[in-house]
Order: C-alpha cells, then sequence, then structure tokens
C-alpha cells in the first residue's frame, strides 16, 4: 500500500522550526506497533559466521513476517551497526533489500556508538511526528565475531602507493617500503581513541569512584539474569523475538546463576586502580551479536494497517560529558540526559513505572543510579535544587537487561524500545494517566541517549 | 533386517511389490496448477435416470467435452458413473460394464469417479446391498487402473442430489489435479450446504485462514496452497520454530503467530490475532501435531502426554473457543490432519494412532455443532507423503512404504494441501465429519 496522503497534507509547514510546547501540541503521535529480534548470541557462538546484514535482514524478516509487511513500502528504514566493514557502507538499505519490504523502501545509516539503536528510533519518531513519514522501521545490528579487521596503517598507505604506481620500478620501489609489521593486521578494539582505556577500564574508574560495591553489582546481574529468564518462561517474548540459526534464547543467559557463582569469579577491570577491583565478567556485558528491529508509525497508518499501538514515543534527549579529561566517567552521560529529559515534560522520577537502564556493566547503572542521589552531584553538575531522586528497584530493567541478554552495541536501542512498548501496553493506565517507561543508553565517546515511552 | 526384507519380497503379496519395485519410475502425477483445465479430454458419463442428465447439462455447462455414449478408441480425461438410482445389485451391470468398455481408453492420469447414494441412508437389504457393493467396486477399479488414473466415490446422502453444491465441489475436485494422491476413497454430501466458487481460480478469496505447525513441511504446503486459492493466511507455530514460519509467511503474503497451541489460552490467541490483524477468521486448519514413537511396552509418560496434548487435547481446546466465539460464525469451517496410522494402526505409534483416531472422533461429532451455523469440519488422513520426517526413514522401508499403494510412489505435502484446501472451501460446505484419505490407495489400512 503506498504512503497515504498525510505527508503531503499533514502540518508540516505550519508549525514553528523551534521546538517549544505550543508546537509540540501540533505534531502528531509516533506510535511503536512492535518490534522483532533475533536471540543476542554470545562472541563466537552461532551467529560467528553472520554478518551484519544477514543478521540485520533477518531480524526485518522476522518483523515483515509478524505484522504481514510483504511488499510493503515502508516510509523509511534507519538502522546501522558499530562495528562495520567497509563494505557495508550501505548496510541497512542491502538489508532492506534483501528483506520481503517493497524494494521501494528507502534507507539510511546511522552510527552513534551503543546509541545507534535509539538514535534510530528518535529520529525516525521524530519525521513521523513531523508528517514527513507514516511509518517506519528502526533498528540496530552488530556482530563482534564477524567484526571487520583491517590491515595496518603502514601496509594501507603502500598499497595505495602501488595502486598509483605506473611503471615495473615504481611498484618495486613501492613494495621495496614493506616490512614485516606492516603485515600485523589492525584489529577492532573497543579502546576510547582519547584515552587508550578500554570501556571496561573507565567503567572501572567511575565505580570506584562512586564506591559501587561488588555485592551490589553481582546482584544487578543475578536480577538481570533472573528477570529476563522468568520473562522467557511467561512467553514474554513470543512476539518480540524470531529465532535464528537455531537459537531461540539469547545465548549469555544463564537462568540458573546464582550470587554464590557471581561472586567467585576473578575481577577483570580495574585491577590497578589501588582500590579493590569488583568487574568481573558476570557483572559486564560479553561481546556479542544481534540485530533488532522496530516498527514505528503514526496512528493514522497504524489503524489502516490493522496494526496495533503499543506505545508512544514521546521524547528523546542526548548527552555527552568529557571524559577525557577526568570531568565525569566515560559512561555517566545519561545522568546528564535524563534530568533535562524529565524537566522539559514536567516530570519526576514518581511519575515513571518502568525505568530501562541498559546495563554496559552493573557498575554503570549503579553509578548512574548513585548520581542521581547525590545531593552534591545533582547540585553542582545537573543545576538541581537537591538530589534528583531514587529509582524503585522493582521498576528497574523488570524483564531484564544486557548483562542477561548480552549487548550487540546497535541492537540494545531496540531490543529495549519493542520490550518496553511491550511492557506499556500491558501496563495501561496508572491513576488515570498512560503508563511511563524511560530509556537511558550510555554510549562510547563520553555520550548518552534517553527517551520516555507512554502507553498508548 | 535383511531377512525380514528377504521374508517379505519372496512370496504372496511382497513378491509382487518386489517386481513392482523393478519397474521404471511410476507416472508423473498431473498435479494442479492454476489455469489448468479441470480434466485433460473428453468426459464420458455413464449411468441412466435424472441424476445422470442433470449432471451430464452441468458439465455441459462448464465447458467440458461431454460423451453420454463411448467414441471407440477416443482417448478419455475421466469416466463419471452416474449410479444414485441403483435399487439393487442387479442394477449394477449394465452402466458398470458399459464403463468397463472404456477403461482402455483412459487417458494416462485420468479419473473414475462414481456417484452414488450413501449405504446407511437406507433400511432396505437390497439397496443397502448395491450401495455397499459399490463401495468394494470402486475401491478394486482403482486398484486396477494405472499410469496415475485414479478411482473415486461421491456418496450422497437421501435428499442429496447429484447436482447438490457440495457433489459438484467433490466432482470438481476429483476430477482436477488436486486429487492427484487421492485414490480409492469416498466423500459423503450429507446436505444441501455449501455453495460452488464464483472464481475456480480463487475458491477461497476473501477469507481469513488460520494454519497451525505452519513452519514446515505440510503446515508450510497448507499454507501455500490456502494462499494460492486466495485465502489471508495465518501461519501458526511454536516460537522455537518462528525462523522458518517467517519465512512461510512472507512467502504466503501472511503474518506469523508464534504459539505454542497446547497453552490454555491458544484459541483465544488465534481468534484474536485473526479479528484484530484480519477482520475475522474463517477457517482453521489443525495441523501441528508431533510424534514420540515407541512401542507400547516401552512407552513412558512423556511420550504418552506430549503426543496426546498436543495433537488432540489442543485442538478440542481451541475447537471450544471457536464455537464459542461470535466471530466464527460465518461458514466457519475446520480441517484436522489425522493420519491413515489413526485407522489401521502402525507399529510403534500407539501413542500417536490414539491421538490421530481422537481427531476423527472429534471431527464427526464436531459436525452437528458447527452444522448451526453453516459451517463444516473434517478430518485429512495422510498415508506414505514425502516430507523431512519420512525422508529419516531407512531407505528400503522407505522405498517399500512409498511404493506400497496404487500409484506406486509417496504423495507430496501439497496433496495433502489440497485436500485440505478443498474441504476449507464453500464447495465442501455439504461435507462434514468425514475423514478423505490421502493416501494413493494404500495398500494396507482401511
Amino acid at each position: 500500500m503506498p504512503e497515504n496522503g498525510t505527508s503531503a497534507t499533514g502540518p508540516k509547514d505550519t508549525f514553528a522550526p523551534a521546538a517549544g510546547s505550543a508546537a509540540a501540541q501540533q505534531l502528531r503521535k509516533a506510535v511503536v506497533v512492535g518490534g522483532n529480534r533475533i536471540p543476542f548470541a554470545r562472541t563466537g557462538g552461532p551467529y560467528t559466521k553472520s554478518s551484519n546484514q544477514d543478521m540485520l535482514t533477518a531480524a526485518l524478516d522476522g518483523l515483515i513476517a509478524r505484522f504481514g509487511l510483504q511488499d510493503e513500502r515502508i516510509g523509511e528504514v534507519a538502522a546501522g551497526a558499530v562495528l562495520k566493514h567497509s563494505r557495508d557502507f550501505n548496510l541497512t538499505r542491502e538489508a532492506v533489500l534483501g528483506s520481503a519490504l517493497s524494494a521501494e523502501t528507502p534507507a539510511y545509516d546511522l552510527q552513534q556508538a551503543c546509541a545507534t539503536g535509539l538514535e534510530t528510533v528518535l529520529g525516525l519518531a521524530n519525521k513521523i511526528k513531523l508528517g514527513q513519514i507514516d511509518s517506519a522501521i528502526a533498528g540496530g545490528v552488530d556482530s563482534a565475531s564477524d567484526a571487520p579487521i583491517a590491515v595496518s596503517e603502514g601496509l594501507r598507505e603502500i598499497l595505495l602507493d602501488l595502486n598509483r604506481a605506473k611503471t615495473l620500478p615504481q611498484r618495486l620501489q613501492v613494495l621495496s617500503r614493506l616490512r614485516p609489521k606492516d603485515l600485523a593486521p589492525d584489529a577492532p578494539n573497543t579502546g576510547e581513541p582519547r584515552t587508550g582505556l578500554s570501556m571496561g577500564e573507565h567503567q572501572a574508574l567511575t565505580t570506584a569512584q562512586w564506591k559501587i560495591t561488588r555485592e551490589a553489582q553481582d546482584e544487578l546481574a543475578y536480577n538481570s539474569h533472573r528477570n529476563l529468564a522468568a520473562a522467557y518462561d511467561a512467553g514474554f517474548f513470543d512476539e518480540l523475538l524470531t529465532p535464528y540459526r537455531g537459537l531461540s534464547k539469547d545465548s549469555n543467559l544463564r537462568p540458573d546463576t546464582t550470587l554464590e557463582k557471581l561472586a567467585s569469579l576473578k575481577p577483570v577491570f580495574g585491577k590497578n586502580l589501588g582500590a579493590e577491583a569488583t568487574m568481573t565478567a558476570g557483572n559486564s556485558t560479553p561481546l556479542t551479536d544481534g540485530a533488532s528491529t522496530v516498527l514505528l508509525a503514526s496512528e493514522e497508518w497504524a489503524d489502516a494497517h490493522d496494526l496495533p499501538k503499543l506505545a508512544t514515543v514521546l521524547d528523546g534527549e542526548a548527552a555527552a560529558v568529557d571524559f577525557v579529561h577526568g570531568k565525569d566517567g566515560l559512561l555517566m552521560a545519561p545522568a546528564f540526559a535524563v534530568p533535562r529529559l524529565l524537566a522539559r515534560h514536567g516530570l519526576s522520577f514518581d511519575d515513571i513505572d518502568f525505568f530501562e537502564i541498559h546495563e554496559a556493566f552493573a557498575g554503570t547503572v549503579l553509578s548512574t543510579l548513585a548520581a542521581w542521589e547525590d545531593e552534591e552531584f545533582c547540585r553542582t553538575r545537573l543545576g538541581l535544587d537537591g538530589a534528583l531522586g531514587s529509582v524503585d528497584r522493582a521498576k528497574l530493567n523488570v524483564n531484564g537487561s544486557s548483562l542477561a541478554a548480552g549487548h550487540p552495541f546497535a541492537a540494545t536501542g531496540g531490543r529495549i524500545v519493542a520490550s518496553l512498548a511491550k511492557m506499556l501496553h500491558a501496563k495501561g493506565q496508572v491513576d488515570g494517566r498512560p503508563a511511563r517507561g524511560l530509556i537511558s543508553i550510555c554510549a562510547a565517546g563520553g555520550q548518552g541517549v534517553v527517551a520516555i515511552l507512554e502507553a498508548h | 533386517m535383511t531377512d525380514k526384507y528377504t521374508q517379505l519380497v519372496s512370496r504372496g503379496l511382497g513378491k509382487d511389490i518386489a517386481k513392482k519395485l523393478g519397474l521404471p519410475q511410476p507416472v508423473v502425477l498431473r498435479r494442479y496448477r492454476p489455469g489448468q483445465p479441470l480434466v485433460q479430454g473428453p468426459v464420458l458419463i455413464q449411468g441412466s435416470g435424472s441424476g445422470a442428465d442433470e449432471l451430464a447439462a452441468t458439465l455441459l455447462s462448464w465447458d467440458l467435452d461431454v460423451r453420454r455414449h463411448a467414441v471407440p478408441r477416443e482417448k478419455l480425461g475421466a469416466i463419471i458413473l452416474v449410479l444414485d438410482e441403483a435399487a439393487r445389485p442387479e442394477d449394477l451391470e449394465k452402466p458398470v460394464l458399459a464403463a468397463a468398455a472404456s477403461l482402455r481408453d483412459l487417458a494416462p492420469n485420468a479419473r473414475v469417479v462414481t456417484v452414488s447414494r450413501a449405504a446407511a441412508g437406507t433400511t432396505d437389504p437390497a439397496a443397502a446391498a448395491v450401495r455397499q457393493g459399490i463401495d468394494g467396486l470402486l475401491r478394486s477399479l482403482a486398484k486396477e487402473l494405472r499410469a496415475g488414473a485414479t478411482g473415486n466415490g461421491i456418496l450422497l446422502a437421501d435428499g442429496a442430489r447429484t447436482t447438490s453444491p457440495s457433489a459438484l465441489g467433490a466432482l470438481r475436485f476429483f476430477l482436477s489435479g488436486r486429487s492427484a494422491f487421492v485414490d480409492g476413497q469416498f466423500l459423503t454430501v450429507s446436505s444441501e450446504a455449501g455453495q460452488l466458487a464464483a472464481d475456480a481460480e480463487k475458491p477461497l478469496a476473501g477469507k481469513v485462514a488460520v494454519v497451525t505447525g505452519a513452519a514446515r513441511g505440510i503446515g508450510a504446503a497448507i499454507a501455500r496452497t490456502l494462499y494460492r486459492d486466495g485465502a489471508t493466511v495465518v501461519v501458526v507455530d511454536i516460537p522455537a520454530a518462528g525462523d522458518h514460519l517467517a519465512k512461510v509467511a512472507n512467502e504466503v503474503h501472511g503474518t506469523a503467530l508464534q504459539l505454542d497451541i497446547s497453552r490454555e489460552d491458544a484459541g483465544q490467541r488465534i481468534i484474536d490475532h485473526a479479528v484484530e490483524r484480519h477482520g475475522g477468521l474463517d477457517i482453521v486448519i489443525h495441523n501441528a501435531g508431533i510424534t514420540r514413537d515407541k512401542l507400547l511396552a516401552n512407552m513412558d509418560q512423556g511420550r504418552w502426554s506430549s503426543v496426546i496434548a498436543v495433537n488432540i487435547a489442543a485442538q478440542l481446546r481451541i475447537n471450544e473457543a471457536l464455537l464459542a466465539s461470535e466471530h466464527f460464525r460465518n461458514s466457519p469451517r475446520i480441517v484436522s490432519v489425522a493420519s491413515t496410522s489413526g485407522i489401521a494402526g502402525n507399529r510403534g505409534q500407539t501413542n500417536y494412532a490414539a491421538s490421530k483416531g481422537g481427531v476423527m472422533g472429534m471431527v464427526r461429532a464436531t459436525a452437528p455443532l458447527l452444522a448451526a451455523h453453516g459451517g463444516s469440519i473434517n478430518a485429512v488422513a495422510p498415508g506414505f507423503i514425502e516430507t523431512e520426517m519420512t525422508a529419516r526413514i531407512p531407505f528400503a522401508t522407505r522405498e517399500v512404504a512409498r511404493r506400497l499403494n496404487s500409484l506406486q510412489q509417496g504423495g507430496q505435502p501439497g496433496d495433502v494441501a489440497e485436500a485440505i484446501a478443498f474441504l476449507a472451501s464453500d464447495g465442501a460446505g455439504g461435507i462434514s465429519g468425514e475423514v478423505l484419505r490421502v493416501c494413493g490407495q494404500n495398500l494396507v489400512g482401511a
């Protein structure tokens, strides 16, 4: 079915470009129809031979099958990957062409480290709100197994010069520059370019700074596994997930893990900080492969297609911190983005029914929660009158999060948005208002993207 | 293994079968494709009386090349033997021997169809004798036919006419390539209900159909066939089969519902999905089934209970929800997949045969409950079908199994699907509570 005429006749030309509350009232709603992801697999597992394009296509096809979108021309598809081969320059469009969608569906790639997935949702939701498009698919994918490996910088220069050389003597001269060290490949790593520290080492600094205990981190990890396992048992993922390559559950999930087992693991990060090292493989996310997608639409489009409207994408906010000079921790940007987003809507933590705080590390979640509870931090760094408040742990990551599910970087946003939308829809109204959920995702480069969804 | 096989093929029936194993390839059956003519060649109608005349007139109106008298050495696409007025066994002689004279003129993949009265409908001994006699006659004749030709029969309940909607629906099915692997079988038309499709190419146009166990094999073939016939298809399978299910859904432009049908709320989930996404529910195909084979002496609770739970208990529970739903009231159709194991029994399959026998009992008893809404329920019992499952049977066993029928070959998943699509159509509305075997007239069993 072609896009209806809403985009042509919509209100996009009638409101002021500056986002104010008056203009916001004229915007359409962007609703989450549903989502689909493939189970997340630990690196080196069943998806080892699967490319980003394979996995994103599979996630798309599962979404298409769930919602009957075969041959549908979707307004726009946006997705991305953090670890990306140079050949994947048009990853999302290629995945669309390989899917059951209409080949006339446009697509673009987006990359914002681990916030990629959530940012695709926000960007596309904005286009829907503006009336530019009526339907959209947001997504993300990452493979740490099928990661790109580049040639060394030296070899790359030699190969390019060789290509430019015209005569045999010139070519031989270029080749004579080749040294054995040039042949060593340049593998990707999760180190921050400006500090050389890995993400885990950065978080270890933050974890120590906020005095987050080993026990608290292990408990968060334990709850993540327990909650995710319970969600699977309850059939929560039956309409959120499509099996892939023989996997029908996230392979990192350990339903039978115990606090004792988690306590027995040796620390892997922060071993040289002087303070006690508390971060283990159990309370840090593993490298993971996977893909996720979210179907977004205007209310009219969803109705015209007899599709559910689970939740609306209320708003989003990005933030970044100066971690390079040690002002804030690498993964602390959401601590700044959340209060700004809440303030814009006059909301407090009391108005939030589900907190989806991405568990890059248990320490990240706990440091962020501690910062919001800290009067000093909230006054001096956030400019508030006092502490932002405490997050009710009973509302935190109630169906598990990345510590249990794993974290294929760009795919995490889509996982959270689809799951939260389903939870909000089931919750419906709370005290006469729609149930609300807050999503918080930290990202490399000292960034963070957060969002609020409301039950439709 | 070798010993038993040698014993089998060294005498009697087994010897004949062994001979057949040495024969060239069995013929490629003429299977239905959209656009294909109903019959290949002229149709000879044998039998006298108003039933035969009315039928001939109807077939003429379908633009078929109808003959009331055989033309020597003219290749025939079909012989229809109308015996609805036969009152005593002697009445068979004239029409049957007249048809016999034309048997050698049947083209490859031709059809013989008898139209007669159901024996159960009479208390007169002579009438019952001739009616029951036709059963034996047809089944034997089907075994004599060669080159992909099949013989099947239509039984009219008293009151039903040779041109009742479902009599014509069944006739079209038996004449067409849709019934390629149906041989030696009868369908009873019990009422005037039903309606032939306006567009014979799209008999399910406008219908919303749900197929369980649709991720692969016969279920996937059913989904494709219903889609081809015009239905909007919802494919259902357990969440763990979701990737295959998604492929099927995308192929048939339908929606995938990952659902374990043995869940308590499965019926409601199916109804909700069909109504919310597609605006209604007209057809439910109970195809999902599992096998957990074991000799009964070695049977454990898990094997027994899981087979009963999935293969029959789930169907009963879903049907309860369907019967209670206001959304399943517009000529609803249910078709269940049974099995020849449930008819003839199969060593090592006591649990499976109990469940599949159960399906047939359920179908019979549910038919009157659906009749109030102009609905119908039937079962299809597949014989040896070439699937991933039967491909795992050891070679020799498989080779014997697939030759043990009148067509000397295994059926395709699509053959089962065709029978189901027919029974799910309004053209079969007057057929209910029946079990149709799709087995190429398997030599074992009923």
